[in-house]
């Protein structure tokens, strides 16, 4: 939402997401996806050259007006998929978590009752 | 071949997210009116990094009691920041590697080596974090934060900015 703001004031963004389907749903004019988890749209921390090579990627799609979506799907995230999906979420889940659960459970129960 | 965008996802979000419904049809599109070399280029977080020893962090406890409630305010990180100024508040994300590397998030220091190397023109002075979980927010990003951020790049002669969502 923020991109569309800024591009519609006459500045051009290029959006650097682990989700470009949904970066897609806005219409924006440059996505680079990549194949991290949240948190960590540039890479790992202290991998410096994978960083780069996102910033260098987001930077050349400024520059070339034809491409809408360029997917990193080369990168590598050092860790298994398992220890990753476990590693970037908060160690408490956070609120609308909680309150959705409770929503849900509610909703449960008047089934039930 | 594409990312999966849903890797990462809690498993109770997918379908969410992947039912999402297009949002917009049409692209709004402005151009680089420059080479890159000669542009001046800021980079926007959602990760809710904040300057610890001069600014209040994001506003979590009003989310812990309105959980579909964000702040939506935005902090200002200087081109000069380092890694010991970060702070960071963020109720959906394990925040731990923005207190190792906050160049995961925002890649101040790499934008700064391409300033040398000359493929940008400069880093702006200037650089924005915002919270990224916004629900009842988005309407102030809309309305009040997006038009002050507008300002601001204006101000700073921005040519383009990189955004990345947490």
């Amino acid at each position: 939402m923020l991109a569309r703001i800024v591009e519609e004031a006459g500045i051009p963004t290029v959006v650097v997401t682990m989700m470009p389907d949904t970066a897609a749903k806005y219409a924006l004019p440059r996505i680079v996806g990549v194949p991290f988890p949240f948190g960590h749209a540039f890479g790992s921390p202290g991998d410096a050259d994978t960083q780069k090579e996102v910033v260098t990627a987001a930077l050349d799609m400024l520059n070339n007006n034809s491409e809408t979506r360029r997917d990193l799907d080369h990168l590598v995230w050092p860790q298994d998929d398992r220890t990753a999906y476990k590693d970037w979420q908060p160690e408490i889940p956070s609120p609308i978590v909680t309150y959705n659960a409770a929503r849900r459970a509610e909703i449960e129960e008047k089934k039930s009752g | 071949m594409a990312v999966d965008s849903y890797r990462y996802l809690p498993r109770s979000f997918r379908e969410g997210f992947e039912g999402f419904p297009v949002q917009e049809t049409e692209v709004v599109q402005a151009e680089l009116d420059r080479d890159l070399s000669q542009a001046r280029v800021a980079v926007l977080t959602s990760a809710g990094l904040f300057l610890k020893d001069s600014q209040e962090p994001f506003d979590v406890e009003t989310e812990i009691k309105n959980p579909t409630w964000g702040d939506p305010t935005y902090r200002e990180i200087p081109r000069d920041v380092r890694q010991e100024h970060i702070g960071a508040e963020h109720l959906h994300l394990n925040t731990r590697d923005f207190f190792v590397d906050f160049n995961v998030a925002l890649p101040i220091d790499r934008l700064k080596e391409l300033e040398t190397e000359g493929v940008i023109g400069s880093l702006a002075d200037i650089n924005y974090s915002f919270m990224g979980f916004q629900e009842d927010g988005t309407l102030d990003w809309k309305e009040k934060y997006g038009p002050q951020l507008v300002g601001s790049l204006k101000q700073q002669g921005v040519n383009a900015l990189i955004l990345a969502p947490a």
